[in-house]
């Protein structure tokens, strides 16, 4: 919403300095979005007279002028057709910067004559986009003075946001409500006064509306003026519209934008020789059409209001008005149309039919009803002034719908909401001056009254509303600021055990070497479905682009799509990990929480690339494995005892990878070599390492009731180590030997480490040999030769029980 | 059963030459003491390593050594000589014993010396560093642990609730109808229409949380809810999703002013400054009433942000007190029960804190950018340790 302080002010009675004005929009909810001075940016540029011009020697389109700027006569060549001798116009002088053209001028020769200076267009100062020949200013302008002033540009121009919530912002003089209220000023007398009209309407208007939606347009007044003459409006009305934006079009048009902008309540002009019949308000009928005034034809459908008459459409209510019946300069007769259409029908067919104009800006967030003849009569004063005419009576179809509602209110809500204390004065002046009209209720009313609300104010419903209008216009600023009272007792962890998780993963991965990134929670649907999701439910219906429309079922594919494109990038070997929900279903229970990882080549711990050192492997599904287990293990997970899966989806290599499990169902991590299909469709000369770890698949840890820890029962028995190497069947998983020989004896037996792996030499054709280091703990007396053995057959025979492994001789 | 290897000393070879340096022994009176000091003396002196040190000592105090020839020769002397004579030996012995002794140490120390002059490393080779210096948080993970340890001191606890909401918990309980205007400004992204006619949304705030929160506990309550918001808007300053954190309050005392001081000593606290210039405006949401914008004062110089100082003005959060048809849709009643909510744009702050001037690549995932704007993990955000690295 734009408007400039001239116009403001004629409304609003102050002192007040634009700057006063403009701290109290922004504090009152009336966000100053920019302020712009004209004035400043044509600063320099002056009127300027023509005392000559002829033609340019050596060009048939140029002239040459001889301009005077009331000090000095300059030389300058113009390619303007209508630069002519005795005319006034705008000169920049060299130097000056043309904000229109985007440059700062120099002295020139062009074609051969000197030019110093130039004459400007409308364009090139940014006024309008008129370019077909410079500005030519009134005789009366005074040669020497400053343009923006001749212009009528010394006006400031304010543009405020307008919150959904306050449609009588909409017009100036709802701004200078607020303002007055705010202690800025008085708000000046309304000067529109009721125009009986001579004569009845000759132009019949009805409301067609089926019982259960009469509430589409409540009501439809309007008059018609007859011998009116159309031209352009005069240079007041001009210069605002042109102030804030608008395109001057005739004083017919010009007057309703005015208007609209003045007070908030959109108009429509018809040209009424135009008009066949009644004009009627009604829904659209399925394959209707209309040509609106933007040139477009539009088609209605059933829930839209149009305006129609016994030719068809019109155009579409509260929206726009038709190309066909719109008023011309030839216009003699003119019928004002002054309604009120329901807010929500407005909003729903502007936004399917995408027209966006002033007018629904208004009726959408819901103008005030009672302004249908304040609307008629303000319309009707500016036309007969301007255009002449002699106004018809008022005819009027439907009711204005009622408006008066009343709210009770506590004046100690203020203090309850806001812990402003207040006088009650400073309660109720404020709302006095909004238009609220409040009611004592009972001799001593006890700080209770019954407030009915204004018109223009259909945001406001309840006590805390009013509570609101009483903050801003008081000063939020005066709100005191006030400590919290602590929760009482010990300050507990706020954190649960699932987001302490989450936040541990995070930390364990970066201490390890990955680097975190954060991916869209939506990739593209082939993806989805490549990572096992891509479900139907789980698709946007409007996706920023096809590459982020299903939710993801895993991170993988972000963080591989991140991988890549580093890649791409020329930035070598990296591990990169996210911590973040994916998603299985739609329902709150399906989105779940992954810590997810990918190394490429040689991104391990140790350090990516090349080394002196020598160390540089590519990645192998051991270093995903060690991820997987390190975060697990650091969220408290014993991972010795978990089951290693032969289990992983399909994105993995078949033979490199696993998953790790608690319990026959309970997967906790997959990890492994990511599947070289994959990479081949996504284009990663691999190989890549990747695990995902379903934080929410872990077991809550029971909290103990106590920080106590056990008591530390260490042995001053020298633990005994042995080593053991076995033959077998290269098939059976190492895992399977180093379960038996824990297993063997589990009092005695502390450690059990595998210290190699080896296959071929002399052990013949699909056979391996495992060696394991075993340490014993004596816990009570030294171990005899025979105890050691003893344990030592145990574990022989357990091992070869579970897996036919034969001792290495 | 195999038996580790326990190891054990290399005893070494025992004076190998000894033999060939036996000098053949001639009476004991016709020796010259003074002359074998000083030719044993030189001997030791000119030993040019240990093992031609030992040699001498085999020589001279091995069991067929000279002086140990010496000693055995005595008890074939005169008692009146035996004694002197002997004195004379064992003094010789000492002498040269105590000169071995010297020596070796001599020789071993130069040994050690010349060893340790050989290993002498390229002490400037690199290393690798270590994996957690490599490692990086990104920089949303950071401040939502600063934000947490912030309000967790003002006793506020975390809540979480799903990307995926129905109608009711994004929009209508937040007392957004169907209808209304503020729906066409969420720029809210939808999931295909149900059997039953409605559509799931991608959650366009964290404010469903509130509900969520409301509806399941009692109060008081005092909960912060940090998480991933969507909007369907992708340009130069837009992302399709984002972060936000959800602030809410709910008692029955609990009013504006309260809210103020929240949210001042939250920007003191996060900002790490003692004042944050704060701009409290009206404004309007659906979901609070009365409700608020919040911009804090800033002076930019360069590429830096400075918060606290200047007169330039960032908004960066809307809040304001829970509205009444809010507290009645959660089934609260709002004669009894008030409280505060705010939402704050997480990335927004991190802009601001760190000075990172792109939202976009916080989602590019482009390593340079994590590498240089990211965090270690030893960077925890704690009230003692400060919530700034």
């Amino acid at each position: 919403m734009k408007f400039t302080l001239s116009w403001l002010k004629e409304h609003l009675e102050t002192d007040a300095s634009l700057s006063e004005i403009v701290d109290t929009l922004t504090q009152i909810g009336l966000e100053v979005e920019a302020v712009t001075d004209p004035a400043a940016v044509l600063k320099g540029f002056k009127v300027a007279f023509v005392e000559r011009a002829e033609k340019h020697p050596n060009a048939d389109k140029l002239k040459v002028a001889l301009v005077s700027d009331g000090q000095t006569t300059h030389q300058v060549v113009c390619g303007a057709p209508n630069c002519r001798t005795g005319m006034k116009g705008v000169f920049a002088p060299p130097g000056a910067y043309i904000p229109g053209s985007d440059f700062t001028l120099k002295k020139a020769k062009i074609r051969g004559v000197e030019s110093s200076g130039m004459l400007c267009s409308e364009r090139e100062l940014e006024i309008s986009d008129e370019h077909t020949g410079i500005i030519e200013l009134p005789d009366d302008a005074e040669v020497g003075s400053e343009a923006a002033k001749a212009l009528g540009l010394d006006d400031p121009v304010i543009e405020i946001a307008i919150t959904p919530n306050r449609p009588d912002c909409t017009g100036v003089r709802g701004i200078a409500r607020d303002l007055a209220a705010a202690g800025l000023g008085r708000l000046k007398p309304d000067p529109i006064k009721p125009i009986e009209g001579e004569g009845a309407c000759p132009q019949k208007i009805a409301l067609e509306f089926p019982e259960n939606k009469q509430d589409a347009c409540p009501v439809f007044a309007g008059r018609i003026i007859e011998g009116v003459k159309n031209g352009p409006s005069p240079a007041w009305l001009q210069q605002r519209l042109k102030a804030i934006g608008l395109r001057p079009i005739n004083a017919l048009a010009d007057i309703t934008n005015y208007i609209c902008f003045d007070r908030a309540r959109p108009l429509h002009v018809y040209d009424a020789d135009k008009l066949n019949g009644v004009i009627r308000a009604r829904l659209g009928k399925a394959g209707e059409t209309f040509l609106a005034l933007d040139g477009k034809r539009y088609e209605v459908d059933g829930e839209m209001t149009v305006i129609a008459d016994d030719s068809g459409v019109l155009g579409l209510a509260g929206i726009i008005g038709g190309e066909e019946t719109g008023v011309t300069e030839q216009t003699r007769r003119v019928f004002i149309e002054s309604a009120y259409f329901d807010p929500i029908r407005t909003a729903m067919a502007g936004r399917k039919l995408q027209i966006t104009s002033d007018a629904r800006f208004r009726f959408e967030r819901g103008i005030d009803p009672q302004s249908v003849n304040l609307g008629l009569d303000y319309a009707t004063k500016l036309i007969t002034e301007i255009c002449g005419g002699k106004p018809s009576l008022v005819e009027i179809a439907g009711q204005v719908p009622k408006t008066d509602r009343t709210i009770r209110f506590k004046t100690a809500e203020v203090g309850r909401l806001t812990g402003l204390s207040l006088q009650p004065d400073d309660i109720t002046a404020p709302l006095k001056k909004l238009g609220f009209k409040l009611k004592g209720r009972g001799k001593d009313d006890g700080g209770e009254f019954d407030v009915s609300v204004p018109s223009w104010r259909p945001d406001i419903s309840g006590p805390a509303d009013l509570v609101e209008e009483v903050m801003r216009l008081v000063g939020v600023d005066k709100v005191p600021a006030t400590p919290m009272t602590r929760p009482s007792g010990v300050a507990r962890p706020v954190l649960t055990e699932a987001q302490k998780r989450v936040r541990r993963a995070r930390r364990i991965l970066a201490g390890r070497g990955l680097i975190e990134a954060v991916t869209w929670s939506f990739i593209s649907r082939s993806q989805a479905k490549r990572f096992g999701g891509g479900a139907e439910a789980l698709e946007l219906a409007n996706p920023i682009s096809s590459e982020m429309s299903s939710m993801r079922p895993s991170l993988l594919p972000g963080l591989l799509a991140a991988v890549q494109r580093n890649f791409d990038r020329g930035l070598g070997d990296h591990a990169l990990f996210e911590v973040g929900q994916a998603y299985r279903g739609t329902k709150p229970g399906d989105q779940f929480v992954a810590a997810s990882g990918v190394r490429l080549g040689t991104a391990r711990p140790e350090g990516a690339g090349r080394f002196w050192s020598g160390d540089n492997r590519v990645v192998n599904l051991f270093d995903a494995k060690t991820d997987a287990e390190a975060v697990l293990m650091g969220l408290g997970i014993k991972t010795g005892t978990l089951q290693v899966a032969r289990e992983a989806p399909g994105w993995f290599h078949p033979g490199r990878s696993g998953a790790l499990k608690l319990g026959p169902k309970n997967v906790l991590a997959y990890f492994g070599e990511l599947h070289p299909g994959l990479l081949a469709e996504i284009g990663l000369s691999g190989p890549v390492a990747a695990f995902e770890i379903f934080l929410d698949n872990l077991p809550v840890p029971r909290r103990k009731a106590g920080r106590t820890r056990p008591a530390l029962q260490i042995s001053d028995l020298q633990p005994v180590r042995r080593d053991f190497a076995f033959v077998l069947d290269a098939a059976v998983p190492a895992g399977e030997l180093l379960r038996a020989a824990w297993g063997a004896d589990k009092k005695l037996i502390e450690q059990v480490t595998l210290f190699d792996v080896f296959e071929g030499g002399n052990l013949g054709e699909g056979q391996k040999s495992l060696a394991i280091e075993v340490t014993l703990q004596p816990r009570e007396k030294t171990l005899t030769d025979e105890e050691i053995d003893a344990v030592a057959a145990k574990l022989v025979a357990a091992v070869e029980k579970a897996t036919g492994a034969q001792l290495r001789g | 059963m195999p038996r580790r290897d326990k190891g054990g000393h290399d005893k070494g070879d025992k004076g190998a030459w000894a033999t060939t340096l036996i000098i053949t022994m001639s009476k004991p009176e016709q020796i010259d003491l003074d002359k074998l000091e000083q030719e044993l003396l030189a001997a030791i002196e000119a030993a040019a390593d240990l093992r031609a040190l030992e040699q001498i000592r085999v020589g001279a105090v091995g069991k067929k050594g000279r002086i140990s020839g010496l000693m055995k020769g005595l008890g074939a002397l005169p008692p009146e000589q035996r004694k002197t004579y002997g004195q004379a030996v064992n003094a010789l012995k000492a002498k040269v014993m105590e000169a071995l002794e010297a020596r070796k140490e001599a020789l071993a120390q130069a040994e050690l010396d010349a060893r340790l002059a050989a290993e002498n490393a390229d002490i400037s080779l690199p290393v690798r560093p270590a994996p957690l210096l490599e490692g990086r948080l990104h920089p949303i993970s950071q401040v939502m642990d600063e934000l947490t340890e912030i309000f967790a001191d003002l006793g506020f606890s975390i809540a979480e609730g799903p990307d995926i909401e129905d109608d009711f918990h994004n929009f209508t309980a937040l007392n957004i109808p169907p209808e209304h205007p503020a729906r066409q400004e969420h720029d809210t992204f939808y999931f295909n229409e149900r059997q039953d006619g409605s559509r799931l949304v991608l959650r366009t705030h964290t404010s469903p949380v509130q509900i969520r929160t409301m509806m399941s506990t009692k109060p008081p309550i005092r909960i912060i809810a940090p998480g991933r918001v969507y909007r369907c808007d992708s340009d130069q300053t837009h992302t399709p999703m984002f972060h936000q954190v959800e602030g809410l309050v709910i008692d029955q005392e609990t009013h504006l002013g309260h809210l103020k001081w929240v949210l001042q000593e939250f920007c003191k606290a996060f900002f790490e400054v003692d004042s944050v210039k704060m701009r409290f405006r009206a404004s309007h949401f659906p979901f609070t009433e009365p409700s608020l914008e919040v911009d804090i004062g800033y002076a930019k110089q360069g590429n830096e942000i400075r918060i606290g100082e200047g007169d330039q003005w960032l908004e960066i959060l809307g809040c304001g007190m829970v509205h009444p048809n809010v507290l009645k849709n959660v089934g609260l009643d709002p004669a009894q029960y008030q409280g505060f909510a705010f939402g704050v744009g997480i990335d927004r702050l991190a802009m601001l804190k760190y000075g990172m001037p792109d939202l976009r690549a916080f989602f590019a995932a482009d390593l340079r950018w994590l590498k240089h704007y990211g965090f270690s993990m030893l960077d925890v955000p704690t009230l003692s340790g400060g919530v700034g690295a």
